[in-house]
């Protein structure tokens, strides 16, 4: 119970104080309604429980990274922190080895690596130097790699050359797949390699190589192969023997030929080609002495047995 | 004519959206309170029908997930009279659901009793064109029934087909695919005052709502509250409510009758409060806790305090027997039954087969009503409460409740209306240009 004569500090008259309480209506107002509506809606519930955090941090950051300076401070800490990573010991390298290079090699490769040690591995660009170490002719194969150690190691794979190849601006060597690994200046700096020459003689260097070998019981009179018509091999001997050999199967009709030879010695003889084109009929051209020598032998041969 | 058609037709579709949506809210605005239910339809009919169950009227295929009920203002005799009150009130009802259901509702079924519904018996015929009856001519037949003239200020609410007679057959309910020359149709129609129903249309737009359905209180009662057989003999549901009472009456499953009787329980109430002097929610709480209408001795002793609100608490200390209540309440309610008695009179009740009366709504709650109507209305009287629901709350399983539940089963399983018939054009070219459309729509 309360007094009858109370009012409210400042209040209106009583009846209408009174009639304050009974006001309370349970409905919602327009923009209570609508607010509850709204909050039922899913899409909106969505946006509001993922979109709206989204939204405010990312507008608290874009208003932080606006200030230049904190940009810059976010820099300089990645900065500084990529820095201290790269410059641990464990990931120093420190050293050069090349394996497996000829001195001329390694002092080309020396000098294609420039990076002055000690340097951040992560700072060495090894594909990129495995492409350009590829670049030479006289490699094969190079393998660049961090050895534990803090050491660059590039083990390199020289191509070996096998034969010189006369060419029409000088002698070329070539290895086994027909690359040119280098030039030299006389033939006699490489006097142990077979020489070949013609238009196409690299391409086959695995069969000259094969005829080489099975002319080994003649080998030191062996000058060279020359392709004629980038079809077929003459062998060249000293003594301007030549042995014109098929462009099928040009290793039996060598070894043919050696087999003869070592039979009635018939590289010694007097004769300047040995014709082995056709198979069938295998033909020997002789010398001019010899043949006229041949000539007399032949009419007083005949003119005796007359006799 | 046509322009209420087309805004039925409107109003159907609306109502096919909502259930694809899932979600459509039943608002019940009554005199004394607003009722609200949210329902979620969960697809097309998982209803998996056994042995001799049916599908129970489509009310297995829908849930009560959010209801609220709120005392109503700015509604009387079943009508809006302060649209700001009604708006008010409708807002509390749907936002508490809502917030009961957790999901935001846009489309809303509404049924009202009061507006002064009138039943119109249509009669209609045609010859048919084709041997067989087909969809068409049902429209045609329905488009053929000759319209009173129910006045200018007047809606269609309800047009079912009643009846289809083919031939000298009748009783027919669906004769599509019979043979015959002549099809007959009888239809229901009910019309209302078409200001009411601006007005309720007005309140539910202002808050943000859709209308995807209209119904009258008076058959959506019976719906929920007679049972089959009831529906199927002839029965008469009388939906007591706080401003009207509403009558329909049903045969074959169709309601062939419907009116109302501007009198309901707030008289009763009023009458309460201005025979013991006392404020009208006092007569209310005394009326739903003492109330009855049947007097015997004990009534005399069992004294009431009416605790008038004057102000003068000392000296107001008025009782009142239980018996002088019941002298106060028993003649009105004498009267509403009277009143509903003479409607089933004049509709012609008596002729029925069945004669079975089934009292429901707030007011058929006051104890001993049974017995005096059995007296007024016939012997075959039965207190009704609504249709069992899914999820629906206890607190609105009683009677009062009935015109709700009667609307949600409504909204899923709607009866047959005129406009869910294609009215045929009338010139053969434009059928042509119509059955062009829909060989189209068919087959792409």
């Amino acid at each position: 119970m309360f007094a009858l004569n109370r009012r409210r500090p400042g209040g209106p008259a009583p009846a209408a104080a009174s009639g304050a309480p009974m006001r309370r209506d349970p409905a919602p107002s327009r923009w209570d309604y609508r607010y509850q509506r709204l909050m039922l809606t899913p899409l909106f519930r969505i946006g509001l429980r993922y979109g709206l955090p989204l939204v405010l941090i990312g507008g608290m950051a874009a208003l932080w990274l606006a200030n230049p300076a904190n940009r810059a401070l976010v820099t300089d800490r990645i900065d500084a922190a990529r820095e201290m990573i790269h410059s641990r010991p464990e990931f120093t390298v420190s050293a050069l080895e090349i394996i497996g290079a000829q001195p001329a090699l390694h002092q080309a490769i020396e000098a294609l690596v420039d990076v002055e040690f000690p340097v951040s591995s992560f700072q060495l660009d090894l594909d990129a130097l495995r492409a350009a170490i590829s670049e030479f002719t006289a490699v094969a194969a190079v393998a660049v790699r961090v050895r534990p150690g803090g050491t660059l190691e590039i083990a390199v794979t020289e191509r070996v050359p096998v034969a010189v190849w006369r060419y029409i601006d000088g002698l070329r060597l070539i290895d086994n797949d027909g690359v040119m690994t280098g030039m030299i200046l006389s033939r006699a700096d490489r006097a142990d390699l077979p020489l070949i020459a013609g238009d196409g003689a690299k391409e086959v260097i695995l069969e000259a190589l094969l005829l080489f070998r099975t002319a080994e019981p003649v080998f030191d009179r062996v000058r060279g192969l020359v392709r004629m018509g980038e079809r077929r091999w003459d062998m060249v001997l000293d003594r301007d023997q030549r042995i014109l050999l098929p462009s099928d199967d040009p290793v039996a009709a060598l070894e043919r030929v050696i087999a003869l030879h070592e039979a009635q010695d018939l590289l010694s003889r007097d004769i300047t080609i040995v014709d082995m084109r056709d198979s069938a009929r295998p033909t020997i051209r002789l010398t001019e002495p010899a043949i006229n020598i041949m000539r007399n032998v032949r009419e007083t041969g005949i003119r005796a047995t007359r006799d | 004519m046509r322009h209420l058609y087309q805004s039925q037709r409107a109003m159907r579709n609306m109502r096919r959206a909502a259930m694809q949506r899932g979600v459509v809210a039943i608002l019940d605005v009554g005199t004394s309170k607003i009722a609200c239910l949210v329902l979620r339809f969960d697809g097309p009919q998982r209803f998996v029908g056994a042995d001799g169950v049916g599908s129970m009227a489509g009310q297995s295929s829908f849930r009560v997930i959010g209801a609220a009920t709120t005392r109503s203002r700015g509604v009387r005799f079943g009508e809006v009279s302060a649209m700001q009150e009604t708006e008010c009130a409708i807002r509390t009802a749907l936002n508490s659901a809502q917030k009961m259901a957790q999901v935001r509702v846009d489309h809303v079924i509404a049924c009202f009793s009061g507006a002064r519904p009138r039943s119109y018996g249509l009669a209609g015929e045609i010859a048919l064109q084709g041997a067989v009856v087909e969809d068409q001519d049902i429209g045609r037949v329905l488009a053929a029934c000759d319209l009173p003239d129910y006045g200018a200020e007047r809606e269609v609410l309800h047009a079912h087909p009643v009846n289809f007679a083919l031939d000298h057959r009748s009783g027919l309910s669906d004769p599509r695919g019979q043979r015959g020359q002549v099809l007959a149709t009888d239809m229901h129609l009910l019309t209302v005052d078409v200001a009411a129903i601006e007005n309720l249309l007005y309140c539910i737009n202002r808050c943000h709502l859709e209308l995807a359905g209209l119904a009258s209180s008076a058959y959506v009662s019976g719906v929920a509250s007679l049972v089959e057989d009831e529906q199927e003999l002839g029965a008469a549901c009388i939906d007591m409510g706080g401003g009207a009472t509403g009558i329909s009456i049903f045969l074959r499953k169709h309601m062939i009758y419907a009116d109302s009787v501007r009198m309901g329980g707030d008289h009763v109430t009023s009458d309460i409060s201005m025979g013991l002097q006392v404020p009208l929610s006092v007569a209310e709480r005394i009326k739903t806790f003492h109330g009855g209408v049947v007097a015997t001795g004990m009534d005399d002793r069992e004294m009431i305090e009416t605790g008038g609100d004057t102000g003068d608490w000392e000296r107001d200390r008025r009782t009142v027997s239980r018996a002088e209540l019941i002298g106060i309440m028993r003649p009105r309610v004498e009267e509403i039954l009277e009143e509903v008695r003479a409607r089933l009179d004049a509709a012609g009740f008596e002729h029925l087969p069945g004669q079975s009366i089934v009292l429901t709504g707030g007011g058929s709650q006051i104890p001993g009503l049974d017995g005096l109507a059995s007296r007024i209305l016939g012997h075959q009287v039965r207190m009704g409460r609504p249709l069992r629901v899914q999820g629906l709350p206890q607190a609105a399983t009683g009677p009062a409740f009935s015109g709700a539940v009667g609307l949600a089963l409504f909204a899923a399983h709607p009866q047959d209306e005129w406009w869910d018939f294609e009215i045929p054009a009338e010139r053969h070219n434009g059928r042509s240009f119509r059955r062009a459309v829909k060989w189209f729509k068919d087959n792409w």
